[in-house]
Parts: C-alpha cells; structure tokens; sequence
C-alpha cells in the first residue's frame, strides 16, 4: 500500500463529487465539545534524519543497564533463531490473514501458537492472541460477564496484589458498561490474599480476578480461591505468566474444576523488553465459554483434496459479522509477537521453559537471601514468590534507585506510591541472565546506596 | 418451495409462534428462514425468566453462512428455552416448525398475537422476499 498523501487537488475533487464544501463538514454532527482539535504534546513533524537520531538516543537510555527491574515486563534470554526467522519476508506481518489460500504458513503457525498455549495453560482452547496482558485482562472481565449467565450483578473482585497499571487499564476500558470493579486487599505479612478473609456470603460475584504471580511476585493460594469463586458462582479469571507456567501448576487445573478464562502478557516468551512494546496479550478458556472469547481463531480442517488446511474459524463472535454484537471491538492481534514467541517455545520446548523458569526462581531466591543480609534491607513477605520480590529499604527507594542508575544498574520498581503502607518498598527480579557476579554487583551497589 | 404451516401465526422477520393450551407462545424460526441460512452451527437461546418486548432481539441463530439474530415476536416473559439445540442445532434445519422451536414465552399483553401475520399473509411475505 502506497503511504502518500492526497493533493489538494484531489481533496477538492472528491469534495466537489460528493458535494461538500469542506472536510471540515463531514465532521459536523460531532459536537463541539467531544473533539480535539490539536495534540498539544505531538510535535507538528521531524525529518527522517531528526527522527533517526531522536531514536538513537532513546534507544542510548536503555542500553548498558544491568536490570533487576521486573513490574510485567522481564529480560529472558532470547535465541539468535527467533527473530532471524520472525523477521523473514513471509512471516513479516503483523496480521492475522482472512485469505486461506494465501496464508497457510503463517495461519498454520497461529494455529500451533494456540496449540502450545493451550498445553501450557491446560485450557480447551486458545485465540491468536491480543494487544498486550493488560488489555487481555480487560477483554477477559467483559467476556466473563457475557460468559457468566448464573450472575446478574457484573461485580468483579480484583485484587489489590494485581498489576497496578492492569487495573488501571481494566478500569478505563469497562467503566463504563456498569462493571463494578471491587478491590480485595492482600495480607500485609504474607503479600498475597488469605483465603479464610473472603466472606463468607459474598453475594452475587460475576468473576474473580486471580494474578499469579502476583505484581509482589508472591503466589497466591489458587486452590482455595478458585473453588471459594465457583462455591459462590463466580468465574475464575487467570492472569498469568507464562515463564511461570514452567514450574507453576496451570491454571486449568486450580481447584476442582481450574480456572474459567485465562489471560496473560506473552513479552517473556522471546519478545525483548524495546521500552515497553510491542509486546503481545494471550487468552485461553473452557471449551463451553469459547463463543464468548474475543479475538481471532485459527482452526484446522481438511480441503478438498483431503489434505490438511488452517482457516480462521468461529468468526460470528467477530466485529465484521456482528457489528456491535461483536465479542470484542478489537479484534486484531499481535501477529508478529505472537510469531515470535511460537519459534521461541519451539526452540526451548517444554524443558528448556522449565529452565528458563528454575533459573530465575534460584537467582531470585539467592539474590534476595543477599539482600536480606545486608543491614538495613528486610524482607517484607513471608510467602514463596517465583522470580520477584519485594524489599524495604532504610531509606526511600526511589533515591536509591536514581543512585544506582548511575553506575548503570536497574534496581527494580518503586512501589511506594501505589503501595504506600509498605514503606520504601522495592520490587526486584532476577531472571536467567543473572551471574552470581551480576547479583554480587548489584548487592554491593545497594549496600553502598543505603550506607 | 419451503414449508408454511397454516395452523401458527408469523413474523415478517420469519419467525412463528404457536399459541399453546396453557396460554404461552412456542416461537421458533421458519422453514424459509432455515433454508436460507443454511446448516446451523450454533443456537443461543435465551434464559428462562427474562422478560423482552416485541422486536427485542432474543436469540442468536449462526449458521455456516451468517449470524442473524431472532427477534421477539410478543412481549413476555421466557418461560421455557430449547436447551436440546446446544449440542445439536442442526435440529432447526431438521424441523425447524416441531423439535427446532427455540423457546416459550407467556405473553404480557394477548391482543399482540393479532398483529401477527397468518399463513397467507407470510406467504406473500416470502413471495416479496423472493423477487
């Protein structure tokens, strides 16, 4: 598709054919009040050379950083394979193809992306993926209140302990279609939720949110959670992460009858953390609530000639059948993300993700033990956590932070202002990539720092 | 040519109703709406004890073709929806007119079913349709 502006010329043209005087009138019936005129904050236009170099030294403020930052996006080992084949001219697209007959290879590839992911989850089935994993939780609210049909009430319990910013996203997008969104506090020795705290007569629930890990890093008791959300009616939604799903027991079989709809943010499975995108959301659910999943699904048939094929299926749930009917307005996906992280599990295959999340468990575990050492570091949990944990510092995290970044070292995330009653709270995380020395240097550093 | 039973009453947007001994409408699609649809793949029904007005929508029939929606016929309340159709929707192909009704209601005003179409009137209704 050719990128290049109309002429003046030709705006006149089609104008003058519809008989309109001005673009300006096209857009009259919108009122005044609900349009921006200007982006205040958006600069008028660069040159190709100016925007180059602004990139370039964008990208300078994240390199050369050792990184215990964790807070949703991590830093995995990525093999050399994986964008050398995602980047090739036939997987190079960012979109899922409506034309079978043109697109068996990546369509084929869809498909085994959510084979992979329903194996990893242990759920019935998998869409082709989603904007990112706050997004996905947000589809996953409204698709559990459509999907819940014993509930009337759209109450949603969300914990506290889930990702600070994937809260505020699911409140943005369900605000206003009379979801309740209704915090559940975690406890303050062990940084999850206690499951003998949930009432005991909670009312009408449509879903449970359950993060696991959750943004502490702390695992929840999921067991008791999810059979406490299904005692009272309500549908288990899974937030996961899906290193995690390594070692951790899948969400699929939480409780008696495992979770109802399972999402996540798939950037730890070969995407690099580029500044925080693009990185790609997933979605799995029970066979029985499937026509209620949003987004795109790849299913696998047989032509004519008896031979395998792969076409998008069960597309009714979609915005082009059924408009405002649609399960989801924003159908689309990650393609190449998602591309990206199926040549990744193929190429770590279940063992090596298993590795992949031991190691950043035992480095986490080996840093933290450092940690808590040293004097004027605590432990602020005493639950488990997979490969994230918070500590409190003798003095306010975000100096020490700022201090740190200066010898070139990602300290962690600040958790004081979403968290205010834990005090200088840091969050840190070690995965994989870590040595021994990496996680020595960073020790000495924060002890010097609080010193 | 499809199947117009003279003993209900119709929809122009090809629904039927039968009015049951107990006072509640049996509704269903008809055999032209079936066959214009093709092969159903999916049937959503709605739940017993919601209330609708005419010419909400009230269920979802998909077929390999389309996803169309099926409008309430008389207002009043479900008493009663064909559970049968989840696992085997091709029941509405089948026979759209017995075993593929989609579900009972219990009408809130009576006089509504005379503004309903009788056997002859739909007829020319499908005549149209076709042209």
């Amino acid at each position: 598709m050719p990128f290049i502006p109309h002429t003046e010329d030709e705006i006149k043209q089609m104008l003058d054919s519809i008989g309109v005087s001005s673009i300006e009138q096209l857009f009259d019936e919108i009122p005044k009040q609900l349009r921006q005129d200007k982006l205040d904050n958006v600069p008028l236009r660069m040159s190709e050379m100016e925007i180059a170099r602004l990139m370039r030294e964008r990208a300078q403020l994240d390199s050369a950083s050792l990184c215990f930052l964790g807070a949703g996006a991590y830093e995995h080992h990525i093999p050399a394979a994986v964008w050398e084949l995602t980047t090739r001219g036939e997987y190079y697209t960012a979109y899922t193809p409506y034309q079978a007959e043109a697109s068996q290879g990546t369509l084929q590839l869809l498909y085994e992306f959510q084979s992979m992911m329903a194996q990893l989850t242990a759920m019935d089935v998998s869409n082709a993926s989603l904007y990112d994993g706050a997004t996905a939780l947000a589809e996953a609210v409204l698709m559990a209140v459509r999907a819940n049909r014993k509930s009337k009430s759209k109450r949603i319990l969300i914990p506290r302990g889930t990702h600070p910013i994937y809260r505020k996203v699911v409140e943005s997008i369900v605000k206003n279609q009379n979801i309740q969104l209704e915090e559940i506090d975690f406890d303050l020795q062990s940084g999850v939720i206690n499951p003998d705290s949930l009432p005991k007569d909670p009312g009408d629930v449509t879903a449970l949110v359950i993060q696991q890990p959750n943004f502490f890093g702390s695992l929840e008791e999921m067991d008791s959670l999810t059979n406490w959300a299904h005692q009272h009616n309500a549908l288990v939604i899974a937030s996961v992460n899906p290193t995690s799903l390594g070692l951790l027991k899948p969400p699929g079989l939480w409780g008696t009858d495992g979770a109802d709809i399972v999402c996540g943010e798939g950037q730890p499975l070969g995407i690099p953390m580029s500044s925080g995108g693009p990185y790609f959301g997933f979605m799995c659910c029970k066979q029985a609530y499937v026509r209620q999943m949003p987004g795109r699904i790849i299913g696998k048939t047989t032509d004519l000639d008896g031979k395998d094929g792969y076409t998008l299926t069960l597309q009714a749930r979609e915005q082009h059948i059924r408009r405002s009917k649609a399960t989801s307005n924003i159908c689309t996906n990650q393609g190449l993300m998602t591309t990206a992280a199926t040549i990744y599990m193929s190429l770590v295959g279940p063992t090596g993700l298993k590795t992949v999340a031991a190691n950043s468990h035992a480095n986490t575990r080996l840093l933290f033990d450092k940690l808590t050492a040293i004097n004027g570091i605590d432990a602020v949990f005493d639950s488990p956590f997979f490969h994230e944990t918070v500590i409190r510092l003798s003095k306010p995290e975000t100096e020490v932070i700022d201090q740190l970044a200066q010898s070139g070292i990602l300290a962690g995330y600040s958790l004081s202002s979403d968290y205010p009653e834990l005090g200088n709270a840091l969050l840190v995380c070690a995965t994989e990539t870590k040595t021994e020395q990496d996680l020595q240097l960073f020790c000495d550093a924060l002890s010097n720092a609080i010193a | 040519m499809t199947n117009v039973l003279d003993d209900l009453k119709y929809t122009k947007t090809h629904e039927w109703v039968r009015q049951e001994a107990d006072g509640t409408l049996t509704v269903g699609i008809t055999d032209h709406a079936q066959a214009l649809l093709g092969d159903m793949v999916f049937i959503e029904v709605p739940e017993a004890g919601t209330a609708f007005t005419t010419g909400d929508d009230c269920a979802v029939v998909e077929s390999v073709k389309a996803a169309s929606d099926v409008y309430c016929p008389v207002s009043g309340e479900i008493t009663e929806s064909n559970e049968a159709l989840a696992d085997a929707p091709e029941i509405v192909n089948k026979d759209p007119f017995g075993d593929g009704w989609l579900f009972k209601l219990r009408p809130t005003d009576e006089n509504e079913i005379n503004d309903l179409f009788d056997a002859t009137s739909y007829k020319e209704i499908m005549e149209e349709d076709s042209h």
